[in-house]
């Protein structure tokens, strides 16, 4: 369908965002990539007044290790963090996940920022930031705020962002010697939305795990964390008795509605699967 | 390789007409669409173009009670608004129903809706504006009040009847047919085994790439419609404007451009494009419509939703001695005009078992109308359910003596020798290769290699299967298919063939392009019955002010009939150049030859003239030629096929996939497919043919369905949660040929568009469960979903 | 009309376009209705079909998920100015030679897919090319040819540039 009309703003600058948040309200949507939001108004399921095009702030662009944590601004493109050595080196369940992003030609376009603002359960980056509670930094005219991921998404496309506010960045901490990371998803083709996903960090004592963060997608209406799996891995070596604990966990942890796709029953099945998989490859990588 | 055309005796080392029958040509006709020079339906413009968009109904079953227009027309840019009665009073409304399916019934149906919507999606009013967006924002001005009926979704739900749709009809039954050759209960009951079972088939749709479209210009000056559409059969369209819009034929010009994939989906009449004519006529100005991709899936006809008790009697040793069938199909509120909606179950009826010597059958077909889309033809019509159902039961049986299943076809097939062979449903064969196609497949897939393989793979607890379906395919059909019935479809065609002046070869064929390369191999034949280089022939379909009469393509025909009738013409124009040749030469035509392009001495090969000098002396000096010679240098020729309501083709094909059993995921890692189209004109767009066809039958069996709920809403009619098949997932496919020419006609060459479609279904249906075999799980419902897969292992 | 428009100024093929341009136009809407380059083509809207796809500073989007007013400043690519400048020549010649297409519709977008193959990922392997065409639907070849067809053009410019695959 063709797109219901609006009104276009481009800004240069942070504050200028800002003053057009201020007058437009609920009534504006920010552009970045646009790869979630064009198609949603080709489909006239979102009808704005005014469209604010941030894809120019080059505040916003760029990957950067600093210390012990790496900075992504917001419009970083897919493309860029899935060409970035830095994440590569440094944040290794990033760039797991990014293949998984929708094509080619959306990753050229789409932001990361984009991604995590929306907070499509079903997408990857929410549950990657959330695995790794990942910092999401928010900037408003009365300056900026800092958010962890654990308390970032909050139900079906709402997130802390408000509506005076912009996510300008997400911070990934970055990745220690004792770590490891596996990123899965199934999805019945390349680059669809996942069935069920799941993101995995592990930092590992010898042949222990020291402690687990266990995210998974397309489960709940947000990204969301498995506490009771993630409890039953700590403390224990990855073994098939500490798997079968931690899939036992999930039965606390997960109670997905169905989907077209898949029932809930399917998605639990699957989400048990994933999960002993994944601690197997964790395993494996042990050295 | 087919017998070599009778080409004229000759010296030795004397150059020959090039044969391109049967060689590869790539499609240099086609090379515009590389280069975004093609021009598909929503490229055109004209002058004073409006827009048309449909106010479409959101519920699957509901009377107008009230429709308010006012305020819409009122938005800017909108030219008119229409409601159903408006335009009915300039479109007439038609029944979908044929007199050779003896008692199929259907209600009325109009270009739009005047009263009551039938499902979600159905159009009830016309917005007209200079732009679509336009069009499209006025849409949310329409007022409508709705009184809601009660909605039957369910087949069986439709067949008990508690809900009836049209009240007229008393009941939900679209057509029903029963079948049963003589003795069967007795012969029936002689079988040491029985195998029985329940088959799935979830309704999919044909996703052509472009949506369909309309551009309609009616000249109210000349009484004359032009229609630009991407139809596969103009002249049936141009017979159908006539009549319901009440222009004379020969005021009716239906153009085919290029067509973004049809698939059988643009072979049928829509009412929002019968509208969209109308409206132009109501207008006076051209008025386009290109469906949006959520129309498209609301409206664009479905297919295949079926469920199938099939049982299949054999003796101890593997004969197969019947099959009963039970078939039941839901089809949307009416049978779509004018080829209805109960050919695809009959065809099922018809095909079920159609590979084998078993001389028993028992069928019974129920077709009725449900509040979802309508369905009708589509790739393969009824053949992925029958050969699923089939090659699914045959399998069963299989398993249960404990035969390979390779040998129980072996042991079943109908032999190559055994022909011209009556079916037990009636249907004729004249001759086909099973056991030919059987061998080369099972040497092409290495099939004993395949299975050490699994076997081996198998005890490290990973489950491949091997999965085979012998087919059989409808195509070339003859006035049996439809024209019996009363339709005014034409199962002839005809081509013309004309030497340009300057010495090219121009051919207007009444067979349609939709990209399987139709025109490519009629420049192939062309140029091989008349004599020249297949780069100086020129093809032109798809126009009825200027095509032949014909029927268009549908059920793999075009070749096939198209391609004789051009063949006929060629020869003949050949004589009639080498006529005209001979008048200048002043010789007997019989010592003259055209050979690549140019008049040559039979028996020495010595060249005498190029076409362009014949063209230049016929066309712009007969006064040289004798005074009783007329050029005649533009010939026609038709073709209809006549001995056979159908000339079939046979192939057989295989699928090698390994399920995953802890995710329920299947993955496809091989394909095989070894089919008989008789004649192969270019191995290439054949071999190309049937890939597509593998994959849009695989499209079925493992990601299409169109999801309804319980009160007729269509759930997930949208490319993010509509699936089709994309690269990632689909495997390398390996194809052979056996060509047994049909002699119906001098080309030998029987369709093969849709027999890729046919077989995959039943070939991947039957890997998954060959793979699930060892831990007693099957399935039998398609999609065959990871979730299907996972409930079958008991795993959900 | 009283919708909303904005000027914009960008290259489409080399050439400048310099006008009010209607905001929530998308791109291809505007190359095929505005300039009447109607090789890009409308096979869904939603972002999925990759029918749309055209080159904006080099790099391959999806027409339909692009606002015309954001192609203000940038360099606009069609297939048809690919084709003119024979960047697409080599695949061209490949996808005709390997019949790696049919109706046509989504050759436009596949070969400009395939054009980012060919330059960004030159040892890709069948699996791999795969992966990377699979946001482009098409609908009749099966996808095989075209897998055929772009391994044909990566195979012969490793071979011509001397380094190993």
């Amino acid at each position: 369908m063709k797109s219901p009309d609006f009104s276009y703003l481009k800004v240069q600058t942070m504050a200028d965002v800002f003053s057009a948040l201020q007058e437009h309200g609920d009534s504006a949507q920010l552009l970045a990539g646009g790869q979630s939001l064009l198609a949603m108004l080709n489909l006239r399921m979102a009808n704005p007044k005014i469209l604010i095009d941030i894809s120019g702030l080059e505040s916003l662009k760029g990957i950067h290790k600093t210390g012990d944590v790496v900075r992504i601004g917001a419009l970083t493109t897919h493309h860029e963090v899935l060409s970035s050595s830095i994440v590569q080196t440094h944040v290794p369940l990033l760039a797991q996940a990014v293949p998984y992003v929708a094509h080619l030609a959306i990753r050229n376009k789409g932001t990361i920022g984009g991604s995590l603002a929306l907070g499509d359960p079903a997408a990857e980056y929410p549950a990657v930031a959330l695995a790794l509670n990942a910092t999401l930094v928010i900037q408003s005219a009365s300056g900026e705020r800092r958010v962890k991921a654990i308390d970032f998404f909050l139900s079906l496309y709402r997130t802390a962002v408000q509506a005076h506010e912009v996510l300008i960045a997400v911070e990934f901490p970055v990745a220690t010697s004792n770590q490891r990371f596996v990123f899965s998803e199934l999805a019945r083709r390349k680059g669809d939305y996942a069935m069920v996903g799941m993101a995995l960090a592990i930092s590992l004592d010898g042949p222990t795990i020291r402690d687990a963060s266990l995210a998974f997608m397309a489960m709940d209406d947000k990204p969301i964390l498995a506490p009771h799996a993630m409890k039953a891995m700590v403390g224990q070596p990855i073994n098939q008795q500490t798997i079968a604990e931690a899939q036992k966990g999930l039965d606390a942890d997960l109670h997905p509605a169905g989907d077209l796709l898949a029932n809930a029953a399917t998605k639990k099945h699957l989400s048990r699967v994933l999960l002993s998989r994944a601690l197997m490859q964790a395993g494996a990588t042990h050295v | 390789m087919n017998a070599p055309h009778e080409l004229p005796l000759h010296a030795e080392g004397v150059a020959t007409q090039e044969n391109y029958v049967g060689q590869s040509v790539p499609r240099a006709g086609a090379k515009k669409l590389l280069e975004g020079r093609g021009t598909y339906l929503d490229d055109l413009r004209l002058p004073r173009l409006v827009h048309v968009v449909f106010f479409r109904s959101p519920h699957a079953h509901a009377n107008i009670k009230q429709l308010d227009l006012s305020q819409a027309r009122k938005q800017p840019g909108v030219v008119a608004v229409f409601d159903g009665h408006e335009v009915a009073k300039f479109c007439t409304p038609w029944v979908g129903v044929l007199g050779h399916l003896k008692g199929i019934r259907s209600a009325p149906q109009f270009a739009i809706a005047p009263e009551r919507a039938c499902w979600q999606g159905e159009a009830v009013a016309a917005i007209v504006a200079q732009t679509r967006r336009q069009a499209e924002d006025a849409l949310d001005h329409v007022m409508v009040d709705w009184d809601l009926l009660p909605v039957v979704t369910d087949m069986e739900a439709s067949l008990a009847g508690d809900v009836v749709i049209h009240a007229d009809l008393g009941d939900n039954k679209c057509f029903s047919r029963e079948l049963i050759t003589e003795n069967f209960e007795a012969e029936f009951a002689k079988a040491d085994v029985v195998v029985e079972k329940v088959y799935e088939f979830s309704r999919h749709t044909g996703v052509t790439n472009e949506p369909r479209g309309i551009l309609a210009d009616y000249n109210p000056a000349e009484n004359l419609l032009t229609v630009y559409q991407g139809t596969q059969t103009p002249n049936m369209m141009q017979d159908i404007f006539s009549r319901h819009l009440g222009i004379p034929e020969s005021n009716v010009r239906v153009i085919c451009k290029d067509v973004g994939g049809s698939f059988g989906i643009k072979v049928h009449v829509y009412p929002d494009e019968m509208a969209t004519a109308a409206i132009s006529v109501m207008l006076k100005r051209p008025v386009k419509f290109s469906a949006d991709r959520i129309e498209s899936f609301l409206t664009d006809i479905h297919a295949r939703e079926h469920k199938v008790k099939i049982k299949l009697a054999c003796t101890h040793q593997g004969d197969i001695i019947a099959f009963d069938l039970n078939d039941l199909t839901g089809i949307g509120p009416y049978s779509v005009y004018p080829r209805t909606s109960g050919i695809e179950g009959n065809q099922v009826v018809n095909l079920t078992g159609g590979p084998y010597k078993h001389k028993h059958y028992k069928a019974k077909l129920d077709v009725v109308f449900t509040n979802k889309n309508v369905t009708c033809q589509y790739r393969a019509v009824g053949h992925p359910i029958a050969m699923a159902v089939t090659e699914g039961i045959v399998d069963e049986a299989a398993r249960k003596i404990g035969m390979d299943p390779a040998e129980f076809r072996r042991r079943n097939l109908i032999a190559d020798d055994a022909y011209p062979y009556t079916f037990p449903s009636g249907v004729k064969f004249e001759k086909l290769s099973h056991h030919q196609c059987l061998d080369q497949l099972m040497t092409l897939m290495d099939y004993k290699g395949l299975r050490q393989e699994q076997a081996n793979l198998r005890a490290k607890g990973i489950y491949r299967g091997i999965g085979l379906a012998a087919m059989i395919e409808v195509t070339n059909p003859s006035p049996a298919f439809y024209g019996v019935g009363g339709a005014r479809i034409s199962a002839q065609d005809g081509a013309t063939i004309r030497l340009d002046p300057a010495g090219m070869v121009n051919v207007l064929v009444s067979v349609t392009e939709q990209g399987q390369g139709t025109e490519a191999v009629f420049t192939q034949i062309a140029a091989t019955a008349v004599g020249v280089k297949v780069e100086n022939v020129r093809v032109i379909t798809g126009d009825t002010a200027i095509t032949p009469y014909g029927g268009g393509t549908w059920a793999s025909r075009g070749a096939g009939i198209g391609g004789e009738a051009v063949l006929q013409a060629g020869k003949v124009l050949r004589k009639h150049i080498l006529d005209v040749a001979a008048a200048i030469l002043k010789v007997e035509s019989a010592t003259l030859d055209l050979v690549n392009g140019v008049v040559v001495d039979k028996l020495s090969g010595q060249e005498q003239m190029p076409l362009s000098e014949v063209g230049r002396v016929a066309y712009f000096r007969p006064d040289t030629l004798p005074m009783n010679f007329q050029s005649e240098l533009t010939v026609t020729r038709h073709y209809t096929p006549r001995e056979y309501g159908f000339t079939f083709t046979n192939g057989i094909q295989a699928s090698y996939v390994e399920v995953d059993t802890e995710t329920g995921f299947v993955k496809l890692l091989k394909h095989w497919c070894v089919e008989d189209c008789g004649t192969i004109i270019n191995p290439m767009l054949v071999d190309e043919q049937i890939r597509g066809g593998i994959v849009q039958g695989i499209g079925g069996a493992m990601f299409e369905e169109c999801m309804y709920s319980e009160d007729g809403q269509l759930l997930n009619g949208s490319m993010a949660d509509y699936l089709v098949p994309m690269a990632g997932e689909m495997p390398d496919m390996v194809i052979g040929h056996v060509q047994t020419p049909t002699k119906t006609s001098e080309l030998g060459a029987k369709g093969a568009g849709e027999a890729g479609t046919a077989g995959a279904p039943g070939a991947v249906m039957n890997a998954i469960n060959d793979a699930l075999a060892p831990l007693n799980a099957n399935v039998s419902v398609q999609p065959f979903t990871p979730q299907r897969v996972l409930a079958a292992l008991g795993k959900i | 009309m009283s919708e909303n428009c904005m000027h914009a100024q960008f290259t489409v093929n080399g050439e400048t376009v310099d006008a009010q341009v209607p905001v929530r136009m998308h791109l291809v809407d505007y190359l095929r209705d505005e300039l009447g380059l109607t090789g890009s083509h409308l096979g869904c809207e939603h972002g999925v079909c990759g029918a749309c796809q055209v080159m904006v500073d080099g790099q391959v989007v999806r027409g339909c998920l692009t606002l015309a007013i954001q192609a203000n400043g940038k360099q606009v690519q069609t297939i048809e100015g690919l084709t003119e400048n024979r960047e697409l020549q080599q695949l061209q010649a490949a996808f005709l030679e390997h019949n790696a297409f049919q109706c046509g519709f989504c050759s436009s977008g596949m070969l400009l897919t395939a054009l980012e193959i060919t330059k960004h990922h030159k040892q890709a392997t069948r699996e791999e090319i795969r992966e990377l065409i699979s946001g482009n639907y098409c609908r009749c070849t099966g996808y095989q040819a075209i897998v055929n067809a772009i391994e044909s053009v990566l195979v012969k410019s490793s071979s011509e540039s001397g380094a190993k695959v």
